[in-house]
Order: C-alpha cells, then sequence, then structure tokens
C-alpha cells in the first residue's frame, strides 16, 4: 500500500518542490499572461539564460508548463489543469512540509558533528 | 450559523539526510531544535510565541503566531506515540482567531539507511466549514495559482 501511495504521490511531488522556487513561480506567473519563448522568460530574471533552462525543463517534467521547439526558439505554455491538483489547503500543509523537511536537512548538516568545514571554535 | 462542512486530505512527504535516525529524531525532540526548521509557513518564517513542548506521550505541544496577512493562529498538538528513533505519531488542532479551523493527525516515521536516515512525513486532516474561503484563508502561492489558472484557462 505504501509502493502504491508513493506512485501516485510522485507526480504531485514533482509539481510541488518545481514550485518550491521562487524563480519557477515567476515563470508560471508570466506563463499565466500567456505561452513565451525561453528567451522572453529569461528577460526579467536575474540569472544566466542556461539557469532558466534549468527551470524550464524542471516546470516541463513536473507536468506545470509544455513546451514546443519551433525552430531555433523553445515556446512554453502553462498547462491549467496541472495547476489546480497543487490547490487548497492540503496543498498549503504540503507546500509548508516540503519547505520544512529542507530547512530540516539544512539544520541537520550545519549542525553536523566533527565537520571539517566549520570554525574551530565549534569543535567541542 | 452557517452551512457546516467537512474537507479531508492527506498527503505523505519523505526524505533521505545524510545524518544518523538519532540525529533526525532529536531535531523533533526540542524546542530549540524546532525553531531551527519548522516555523516556516507560505515561505516564511514566524516567530511562535506562548511556546510550550512536552515531548512525551501524552504530552502538549501549544503556540501561537501571526500569519503573513495578519491573521492570529494558535496551534495545540498532543503526541500520541514515541520511540525513539523510529517514530513520532501526534495530532493536532489548528485555530484562527480562537476559532477551531483544523484537526490533524501526523506520523514521522525514521529508517536507517545506508548510513543515513528514510524520514517519511504522513498527514491526515479534516479542515472545518469551508474556512478556506477567499476572506480567511492566507494569500500564499496555492491562491495565487489558483488566480493564474483561472487566468491560464480563460486565455486557453
Amino acid at each position: 500500500m505504501l509502493r502504491s501511495m508513493r506512485e501516485t504521490r510522485s507526480d504531485l511531488d514533482q509539481m510541488f518542490q518545481a514550485l518550491a522556487d521562487p524563480s519557477r513561480r515567476a515563470i508560471v506567473a508570466r506563463l499565466s499572461e500567456g505561452p513565451a519563448s525561453v528567451g522572453e522568460l529569461a528577460g526579467p530574471l536575474p540569472m544566466s539564460l542556461a539557469a532558466v533552462v534549468q527551470h524550464v525543463k524542471v516546470l516541463e517534467a513536473s507536468g506545470l508548463i509544455q513546451t514546443r521547439k519551433t525552430g531555433r526558439v523553445r515556446i512554453c505554455r502553462l498547462e491549467p489543469a496541472a495547476l489546480r491538483r497543487v490547490d487548497g489547503w492540503i496543498g498549503e500543509q504540503r507546500a509548508a512540509w516540503e519547505r520544512r523537511l529542507d530547512q530540516l536537512g539544512i539544520y541537520l548538516a550545519d549542525s553536523a558533528p566533527g565537520d571539517a568545514s566549520r570554525a574551530d571554535t565549534d569543535n567541542a | 450559523m452557517g452551512k457546516r462542512t467537512v474537507v479531508h486530505g492527506s498527503f505523505s512527504v519523505d526524505r533521505y539526510y545524510p545524518a544518523s535516525p538519532e540525529r533526525v529524531f532529536a531535531a523533533f525532540g526540542t524546542a530549540e531544535a524546532r525553531a531551527q526548521w519548522m516555523h516556516t509557513w507560505k515561505g516564511q518564517h514566524l516567530a511562535a510565541t506562548h511556546h510550550t513542548l512536552d515531548f512525551w506521550p501524552g504530552g502538549i505541544e501549544s503556540f501561537e503566531c501571526v500569519g503573513p496577512s495578519g491573521h492570529r493562529y494558535r496551534y495545540v498538538g498532543r503526541f500520541y506515540d514515541i520511540v525513539a528513533p523510529d517514530r513520532l505519531v501526534y495530532a493536532y488542532e489548528m485555530y484562527q482567531e480562537d476559532v477551531r479551523i483544523s484537526v490533524s493527525l501526523a506520523s514521522v516515521q525514521l529508517t536507517r539507511d545506508r548510513g543515513g536516515t528514510q524520514l517519511v512525513y504522513t498527514e491526515q486532516g479534516v479542515f472545518l466549514d469551508g474556512l478556506d474561503g477567499p476572506a480567511t484563508r492566507e494569500a500564499g502561492v496555492a491562491d495565487e495559482l489558483a488566480a493564474l489558472e483561472q487566468v491560464a484557462f480563460l486565455r486557453s
């Protein structure tokens, strides 16, 4: 039963993780106004085109957007049906726990014993 | 008195951490540790006030905080099963402005795996009386996206 739960969960997992990033949320917001090329999406974002391409790939893999290459231009558009699955109170709870568990990972890494990269004064 | 409604929902999320189950479990066990990672909502760190934590079976955790839009929340949880470092089972109520808005059951399962820990967090809850309507809900990712989805639908 746990295995089937994971199978049905995995696509929602990807969507939530895709939306956990503010740059990707900005891309989704822009695409809500209509399709756009990767170049157009990159314009307002403070990062390299290569970084934007990576974000677009994550969003496409999650099912939130679709892309199509026409010649040398890749056009992206929102997949509205996907967004409906993310909404709602449970979606918010889940998103909160995705962030909390990410924060837990950071806390565990920062407080790891015997970490060579930490300042000497932290050695117990 | 408005219409009484209940919405059920559940979800499960998991992570692998390169840390022992003992260390991961300890991150749940004290107020100081929890404050380092748990007090986040809508991408913001929340300042919890009146925080009490009795981390034993039957013990209560409670705190208050103010959400990004100014709503006042109170969390009251009871621990049911605490088996270090394997699992934690608790239930909690959430209040918004002193009105109960949800009751949930949560579990944390930790499994030793390749020198680290596999964590599974599972939650199931009931959300009461449609108090997730536009007037009372926090604006956040879900609301932004609901608005976006409507726009996208209209344009498609």
